[in-house]
């Protein structure tokens, strides 16, 4: 009885929400049948259910409902009054089905008020009886019937009275509404409803199924597409399969330190299927986003008759899937804002027709994935927010002086809604105006690592968007070293990293008490990450080292801030796992992890460091909430913008760049005709973008490139920025040295080609490379559409030993296959316009020419129907585009050796 | 569960195990298994009760220091050498001991109430006492010690 109540719990509840929905819908649409059917069917499924378990008071008030939708279904003219009724009444049921859940009983109540009302309208109704036949009918088995009737009176305790109901409907009645109400065989083709209604009403079927509920007893196995799984077993799964990432891991860690090759092959094969199988329980955590959005249209159609506005709520894309636990989350903040766009944001009808707009206020809801995020947006066509309004209560609240407001933009002023305590309602109202509101808002969604920003135009409406995270639970981290321990902090909320030493361009400076680095004219407060944790010795913010050390710059919310830690490892994809409970107050961590090597470290949460602070803390120039909103992340690269010569801007992807360094013009010496500077042990040649050099300077700024061994220095003049951005190279150019010129934080700049002063550094260079992997030195085709890819991959290819030859199509790489080129390797992009790269498999593949030649697909998709399509389209194996060491171990395991020994 | 608030303990075997000069017993069916933690992660600011945090084959293990938890003294070189794991609300502990000792059957009659002039700290944790020739066993009331907020390091 216990399980079947909280299955009938769960159900009910999903049901509801959808009956919501679909009455919403009905108000607007009283003449649609297939919508009357399915709330009809679906509170006939509670109503049963009901009986069943003995649950007179739901039952009675869920039947009450049915009949007077039964008479609105045979053709009765839907009043005014009506839907708000039934509205009312499933409000009760879902209190009474809270209540149930809660104690597992059905509350003390009288709903006499309700059916009475429910009743009167139904006999009012019953003049025009006419009853259209619209939906396609389909006899019910009379059996079912009977059982069900059976069971239910069998069923229900001897004290539950069972007389007649009030506003009983004769037996007769009832079997006409069962033969009438849809049955699932009348589902396909489906009604037209949204996508995820189908989808929960099928769930619901799926479950009603398993519980043998007499109505939909007869549904055939094939349709039972899903099923019901705890979200326990789920979560086992997901605990299992992350235990099973850190062994892979481990594994990885163990074969990276032998080098041992015989495991290499299998461990491959082990590593993808883990990464495979990690995807796949990480799909089994999302659910539609709708599922968030379901309360919504009840919320929006109760709003605009409390606040009497006409509005239409828009959900676009509400089945993008993210993870459940992230939905919860989001849940509420997106609850808020809507009420917010529909109190705040819409203006009142009289209002809206004065300046010429519609009667009826849009609010628009959408979500799409863009890169490893899901982008929310609720835009509304409403007044757009007042800026002077703002800024007249932010320079009243102190948040900024009438200086610094004078010269912020209306966008930067309007971000002051994000502010506690920040609201420019004017009056109180029951929606909202009490105060707690944006910043609610934007703490939840920074809580789970999301961002939210809004833009508006006066007049004409304001956008408000929400970029969250797909999962919490697998998060790339930064690993740092602090105190001698290591911890992990979510690349999400770090900038950028600053390596600091006593007298070089960026030291940590104090002022008092407080340390400070000077970044790029801006000062940004420190945190020494050992000394807050109390660990690594005397602690203290006085303690000084010789050593270089690391600042990471990070952003929590508009505020950016600097750890100093000691060192910085490298980034890791981590499992997030819980803190221990009672070790969750200590607020400075979000959790914890186990490393490859199979130890525990801590996470450290901005937020938290960050509050201990306090506050002052620097609220962060706006360029960067810009940029992060520009591109997928999947696209974004991170550049080095730098000066040097007399051109203008200059980058260079920063994943190139070893280290940064500013080398005194004193130490650069002049040896065998070009310049070199002791590094590190070894002579470091440098190379000059430009040929003149600028007088006068004390020092310059050098790029440092390693590769193995070995390193080359570019010198520049000044280094700019970093900054993240798509990189579309738009004016390709023959230049030696130059990729091409792009738009980069609004400036035209040159890309350079760090792969072509590589041999400038080194005569022998490749020579070098040549001769070492003079066994492995093959011939690799590469195609990529993406000059930004071409360029990125070549260098990493070439350095790993590879003579690369360059294609930027499937019919450019087909013409040197014509012309008689052979390759040893082939790697080629999947998604290419043209032919794309399924396709060039097949092709290669029914050719003798390059039959025998093993092909690597590149891609960004990782679904494991794409890899299945590649593996049949022939590619040997499948690497995911931005896995650069993927790659070129991948590539090893083509190695001749292997093959021989294969 | 071989708890009980009214100090009646429904359990019969316990684990015993030495903690400074004194001897505990857990009740065998809480006892998930008996380990030597290796590679501990001191938390920052943790309590001093907590001695940190281990992967024990994939789960992280909260490590307690019954020493500190209960003012115990070390008895020289045995510190903490080994621990009992236990579950608890989902979450896996790790109750530090000196060594680990054998498996004992007690009647529920052999149990005694603790004395009431025992250390209020002590008392929180001390389902009965039971007194054998040489030295008394203290049985452990695992889900109260558990249960109980610790104040935490962090200002």
């Amino acid at each position: 009885m216990d399980d079947l109540l909280a299955e009938f719990l769960t159900e009910a509840t999903e049901s509801l929400d959808v009956i919501d929905l679909e009455l919403v819908k009905f108000e607007r649409e009283p003449n649609n049948a297939a919508i009357l059917s399915n709330i009809f069917r679906l509170v006939h499924t509670i109503k049963g259910t009901c009986g069943f378990l003995g649950l007179p008071r739901l039952e009675t008030l869920a039947h009450a409902a049915e009949t007077l939708m039964g008479k609105y279904r045979d053709g009765a003219a839907v009043t005014p009054a009506g839907v708000p009724l039934i509205l009312r009444t499933i409000d009760r049921i879902k209190e009474i089905v809270v209540a149930l859940g809660v104690s597992g009983v059905e509350p003390a109540g009288q709903d006499d008020d309700l059916i009475a009302l429910l009743l009167a309208l139904a006999e009012g109704g019953k003049t025009i009886e006419i009853a259209p036949p619209v939906v396609a009918h389909v006899p019910r088995d009379p059996e079912d019937l009977v059982f069900h009737e059976d069971a239910a009176a069998e069923e229900m305790p001897c004290d539950v009275e069972f007389g007649p109901l009030p506003g009983c409907v004769s037996l007769d009645e009832l079997e006409r509404a069962f033969r009438e109400a849809p049955g699932p065989d009348d589902i396909p083709p489906p009604p037209p409803l949204e996508p995820l209604i189908e989808r929960r009403s099928g769930d619901r079927r799926a479950a009603s199924d398993s519980q043998g509920d007499a109505v939909e007893s007869k549904d055939g196995g094939a349709r039972n597409q899903t099923i019901r799984v705890a979200v326990e077993t789920l979560e086992k799964l997901m605990t299992t399969a992350s235990e099973l990432v850190l062994t892979r891991n481990q594994l990885l860690d163990i074969l990276r330190r032998t080098g041992q090759s015989d495991f290499k092959t299998a461990l491959q094969r082990l590593s993808n299927v883990t990464a495979e199988l990690q995807e796949n329980v990480l799909q089994t955590r999302m659910q539609p986003i709708g599922g968030a959005w379901q309360k919504l249209p009840r919320i929006v159609r109760d709003l605009g008759c409390e606040l009497d506005k006409k509005i239409e709520l828009e959900m676009h894309g509400g089945d993008t899937e993210l993870d459940r636990q992230v939905l919860e989350l989001i849940r509420d903040p997106l609850t808020h804002m809507v009420r917010n766009s529909a109190d705040h944001g819409l203006e009142s009808t009289a209002d809206r027709i004065r300046a010429g707009k519609p009667e009826t206020g849009t609010i628009k809801l959408s979500a799409y994935h863009e890169g490893g995020s899901i982008v929310i947006e609720i835009a509304d066509d409403g007044k757009g927010l007042d800026a002077t309004k703002i800024r007249a209560k932010a320079a009243a609240q102190g948040l900024a002086t009438e200086g610094e407001l004078d010269a912020m933009t209306p966008g930067e002023i309007n971000k002051f809604i994000f502010r506690a305590g920040f609201s420019t309602a004017a009056s109180v109202t029951s929606v909202s105006g009490r105060g707690v509101g944006m910043d609610v808002v934007r703490t939840n969604i920074e809580l789970i690592g999301g961002a939210v920003d809004v833009k508006s135009t006066p007049g004409a409406g304001t956008n408000f968007r929400i970029k969250i995270p797909l999962t919490l639970a697998i998060i790339p981290a930064l690993i740092v070293s602090s105190g001698g321990q290591r911890f992990a902090i979510p690349q999400l909320s770090v900038v950028e990293l600053v390596r600091v030493r006593e007298g070089s361009a960026y030291a940590i400076e104090t002022i008092h008490d407080t340390q400070v680095l000077r970044l790029r004219r801006r000062l940004l407060p420190l945190v020494q990450l050992d000394a807050l944790f109390g660990i690594g010795g005397e602690g203290g913010g006085a303690r000084e080292r010789a050593g270089d050390r690391v600042v990471v710059v990070a952003q929590s919310g508009h505020q950016t801030f600097g750890m100093i830690v000691d060192g910085v490892f490298h980034t890791e994809e981590i499992v997030v796992k819980p803190m221990p409970s009672m070790l969750r107050e200590l607020g400075l961590f979000s959790g914890n992890t186990i490393l490859g090597d199979g130890s525990v470290i801590m996470i450290v949460d901005p937020t938290g460091v960050m509050a201990t602070l306090g506050q002052g803390v620097a609220d962060a120039t706006p360029e960067k909430q810009e940029e992060t909103d520009k591109g997928s992340v999947e696209e974004i690269s991170s550049l080095l913008l730098f000066r040097s010569g007399n051109g203008g801007a200059k980058a260079v992807p920063l994943s190139l760049i070893t280290r940064l360094e500013d080398i005194e013009i004193d130490r650069i010496e002049r040896c065998n005709g070009r310049d070199v500077v002791q590094y590190r042990g070894t002579l470091m040649p440098l190379i000059y973008l430009d040929e003149e050099v600028e007088p006068g300077r004390k020092s310059r700024p050098v790029l440092v490139f390693t590769d193995e061994e070995r390193s080359m220095g570019i010198a520049v003049d000044e280094i700019v920025d970093i900054v993240e951005q798509r990189l579309d190279i738009e004016i390709m150019t023959d230049r030696p040295g130059r990729l091409g010129s792009a738009i980069i934080a609004g400036r035209a700049t040159e890309i350079i080609d760090v792969a072509h002063y590589l041999p400038q550094a080194f005569d022998d260079w490749l020579a070098h490379k040549e001769q070492r992997l003079i066994e492995s030195r093959r011939r690799l085709l590469f195609i990529d559409d993406s000059a930004f890819f071409r360029n990125m991959l070549s260098p990493l290819l070439t350095a790993a030993g590879y003579a690369v030859t360059l294609a930027a199509s499937a019919e450019e790489a087909l013409e040197l296959r014509s012309r008689g080129a052979a390759f040893d390797l082939i790697v080629s992009d999947l998604e290419m316009p043209g032919m794309d790269g399924i396709a060039l498999a097949r092709t290669i593949r029914s050719d003798a020419t390059w039959r025998e030649t093993p092909l690597i697909a590149l891609s960004s998709h990782r679904s494991q129907a794409v890899i299945a399509r590649t593996r049949e389209a022939g590619f040997a194996d499948y690497v995911g585009k931005f896995d650069r060491e993927g790659l070129i171990e991948t590539l090893k395991g083509f190695s001749p050796c292997l093959e021989e020994a294969a | 569960m071989s708890t009980a608030r009214d100090g009646r303990i429904g359990a019969t075997e316990f684990v015993t195990a030495m903690v400074g000069r004194q001897m505990f017993g857990f009740a065998i069916d809480r006892v998930r298994d008996v380990f030597v933690p290796e590679g501990v992660t001191p938390v920052p600011l943790a309590p001093t009760e907590i001695a940190g945090l281990i992967n024990l084959r994939g789960r992280i293990v909260t490590l307690i220091d019954l020493h500190a938890r209960l003012g115990i003294e070390t008895v020289a070189g045995r510190r903490n050498a080994m621990a009992v794991g236990i579950d608890h609300r989902g979450e896996s502990f790790g109750l530090l001991i000196d060594h680990v000792g054998q498996v004992v059957k007690v009647e529920p009659n052999e149990w005694e109430r603790a004395p009431a002039n025992l250390d209020p700290r002590w008392a929180a944790i001390c389902l009965g006492v039971r007194r054998t020739s040489d030295r008394l066993m203290l049985a452990f009331d695992i889900d109260r010690m558990l249960d109980e907020r610790l104040p935490s390091r962090a200002a």
